[in-house]
């Protein structure tokens, strides 16, 4: 009864029509509109804080001071990365898409723990907030990395921030231990653990590393806190504290993070290629061990970000060789991607031009790391705009890449409507230019010896800061242009249909928007994810 | 077995309310679970790092904290951890009564245990041993690490235990109003495994913090 048109056998309202009011939103338990809500919530931030980008480019257009005096620029520069760190890039994918779809790819109707899937939004909506006010009330200087001693020292307020970011842990610990617990339990009775889509094994994936890498972050702040404003000695070494042992605490956490940010991405290529390229995916299970192989590997190479710290060779050879072999899960899911391509029959809609441009744009992130990750270089490039541009690559590039492919591919199944997709190419190439004029002066700078983090810069890095600065224009522009795009297609859009791309993933085989128990009916599970009805290659 | 909750769900049609799946409440506890030892974990990580550092002082600090003050602590969590298990034993035979009373001696055991620690503090507050207090500031670093790291951990594990004696009050109300009973014991459950974590905890602080001197 499913394979019928939607219309046809649809009793209930879709999940948006459901029930109305602001006040059904906010205290709503359906999966669906908490990942609405998380995007609501997420995009201005985003925005802001990369408006604050701009503005900090704009400040190193020329050497010396523009218009920003030292002390805001370091508070720009701290309250883009945590928000970008702390607001969009962690909870990104798993909160917005994850919520919305892991209960609906595997049939169920919502996840584990529903009343605790909306209290992780209000802890999300608490966190932001406490950003927002510490920004109001004097934005703290030291970065989002908090580094001890200089966040004991230092004058503006870190109680905030650091506050923000204990109560966003406890908001991604507690989606991911609902998606881990949705995943074991409500998987429909027919689908078996190799028959899930590949994004719920890079979600499962992911909430095991935001169960067991962020507590540790968590405690970590409240021990920073204690030893600020309650004088207890843990990590000032003017008081016999070890300031190693906070970055070994906070890495722990921070790098692991990483592949909370990429991992959801990864699981989100992993359904676009094969959809766009009409083929079934290309080594199902390499992929799937793959995401478990980055989330184990990836908790044991936080190391290397303290290569110039202070920590002894061995300890340096370990994390270096780790640091390389993590590289190896990530480029066996770009190979089979590749190799899902190959010989398929491609459609280059929007979200497949933003999800190949994911991996160009991760690949030379990606590779830069492993050039990170050698010891003898990383002593040469730690600390400078080269590492800027590194993780930008792989964040910006990566994760945020794919986000903007996760709001295409399924934009229309959320709110049933169809965005232009002419102007959605030309913001995907305009962005795809700005990044590249943005970040590529950065490595050649960083290389070159430019600092990271410096408010100013001596003459002979000119050339590399306007050019760049430069690309920033563009890159805001083509944001503005895409988020303008989707959402004059919320109020002007034509109606989408069930299945605009053809996909194959349960989301596709139920009405647009879903109803609220997301299937009419029981879901049709007689085809796997990756089965095709115009395959036009098997292997 | 492993998809019975899908199945509830989706005979009930009751959008997450009403079905009661005990192995995903089970599944959902122990992940919290490990989130709590990997908090504690890490503060044990700062403890054997710096005993490490500074041993000598450690041993020496150690050796002002009462071991029978910290051994009758353990003896009363102890117990706390035999009526909670005894508590859940019960109700499952659906005596509830009793195990209101086991579970009622649970939390009488958790305020004994808050009583002889805030003594335990007031004492050393009454020494002038807290955090940058005069006496403090003129002893070596690894004994104001030590005392830090006292405070730290034991408030920590304190606040657990009030946090774990509030769980059971719930608990207590969920079992007499019957919410909570023989078929539907998860709550109850997890409840226990949640008080013998801070149990847990306490057994790793009692050694560490008292013996070591």
């Amino acid at each position: 009864m499913s394979s019928q048109p939607a219309a046809l056998c649809m009793p209930w309202p879709n999940y948006l029509a459901a029930k109305p009011g602001i006040l059904s939103w906010l205290t709503t338990t359906d999966h669906k509109r908490i990942g609405v809500l998380y995007l609501v919530s997420m995009m201005p931030l985003f925005l802001v804080a990369a408006s604050f980008a701009v503005m900090f480019r704009l400040e190193l257009f020329s050497p010396g001071q523009q218009f920003l005096t030292n002390d805001q620029y370091n508070r720009l520069l701290t309250v883009h990365g945590v928000v970008m760190i702390f607001l969009f890039i962690i909870p990104g994918i798993p909160a917005v898409f994850g919520n919305f779809f892991l209960p609906i790819l595997i049939g169920a109707e919502d996840v584990a723990f529903p009343r605790i899937n909306l209290t992780s939004w209000y802890c999300y909506v608490a966190g932001a907030i406490l950003a927002l006010v510490s920004v109001a009330v004097g934005p703290p200087d030291t970065g989002w990395t908090f580094y001890v001693p200089y966040s004991v020292q230092t004058h503006p307020n870190v109680l905030l921030p650091m506050s923000a970011a204990f109560i966003l842990g406890w908001s991604s610990i507690l989606t991911g231990l609902n998606f881990v617990t949705t995943v074991h339990r409500l998987r429909a009775k027919e689908m078996g653990w190799f028959e899930m889509p590949l994004f719920i094994w890079a979600l499962y994936a992911t909430g095991w590393v935001q169960i067991v890498a962020t507590p540790v972050v968590g405690i970590t702040l409240v021990m920073v806190l204690l030893e600020r404003y309650l004088g207890i000695p843990i990590f000032d070494p003017a008081r016999g504290g070890d300031p190693i042992l906070y970055q070994h605490m906070f890495w722990i956490y921070s790098h692991p993070a990483v592949y909370i940010m990429v991992l959801p991405a990864m699981g989100v290529v992993s359904e676009i290629i094969p959809t766009f390229s009409r083929k079934r995916i290309f080594g199902y299970k390499y992929i799937a061990f793959s995401s478990i192989a980055i989330a184990s590997i990836g908790s044991l190479v936080w190391g290397h970000h303290m290569f110039t710290s202070g920590m002894s060779d061995f300890a340096r050879i370990v994390f270096s060789f780790l640091t390389f072999f993590v590289a190896v899960p990530s480029a066996v899911k770009v190979f089979n991607w590749l190799a899902t391509m190959y010989k398929g029959s491609i459609y280059l809609a929007p979200p497949m031009v933003w999800t190949l441009m994911f991996i160009f744009l991760f690949s030379i992130g990606g590779l830069t790391g492993l050039i990170n990750a050698s010891l003898s270089l990383d002593v040469h490039l730690h600390d400078t705009s080269w590492i800027v541009s590194h993780f930008h690559f792989t964040m910006f590039g990566g994760t945020g890449v794919i986000f903007f492919a996760a709001l295409h591919y399924w934009w229309p199944k959320m709110f049933g409507r169809m965005y232009n997709h002419r102007v959605a190419h030309v913001a995907a190439v305009l962005f795809f230019c700005g990044f590249l004029t943005t970040y590529i002066p950065l490595f050649i700078a960083g290389a070159a010896g430019m600092p990271r983090r410096y408010a100013d810069y001596l003459p002979e890095y000119t050339i590399y800061h306007r050019i760049s600065t430069i690309g920033s224009w563009f890159l805001f522009a083509s944001l503005l242009l895409m988020l303008g795009n989707l959402i004059h297609a919320l109020f002007k859009g034509k109606p989408a249909p069930t299945d605009p791309w053809g996909g194959a993933t349960l989301e596709w085989r139920t009405a647009t928007p879903p109803p609220t128990l997301n299937f009419s009916g029981r879901p049709d599970l007689t085809r796997g994810p990756y089965e095709y009805p115009e395959q036009v290659y098997n292997g | 077995m492993g998809n019975a909750g899908a199945a509830t769900t989706h005979d009930t049609h009751s959008h997450g309310v009403g079905h009661y799946d005990p192995a995903a409440g089970k599944i959902g506890m122990w992940l919290f679970l490990f989130t709590e030892v990997l908090l504690f974990g890490t503060l044990f990580i700062a403890f054997a790092v710096y005993l490490q550092k500074y041993r000598f002082d450690f041993r020496e600090a150690s050796g002002h904290l009462d071991k029978l003050i910290g051994a009758t602590n353990t003896g009363i969590l102890l117990t706390s951890s035999l009526t909670m298990a005894l508590a859940i034993a019960v109700l499952e035979r659906s005596r509830k009564r009793l195990s209101l009373m086991l579970s009622a001696i649970t939390i009488l055991c958790a305020v004994a245990f808050l009583v002889i620690k805030s003594f335990e503090w007031r004492a050393k507050f009454e020494h002038d041993i807290y955090p940058k207090s005069a006496t403090m500031l003129q002893k070596p670093v690894g004994e104001q690490m030590f005392y830090g790291l006292y405070f730290t951990m034991t408030g920590l594990h304190a606040l657990h235990v009030i946090i774990g004696a509030v769980v059971i009050v719930f608990a207590m109300v969920l079992v007499r109003t019957g919410r909570t009973n023989a078929e539907r014991i998860t709550f109850l459950q997890n409840t226990g495994l949640y008080w013998h974590l801070v149990d847990l905890v306490w057994i790793f602080l009692f050694p560490l913090f008292y013996l070591i001197g």
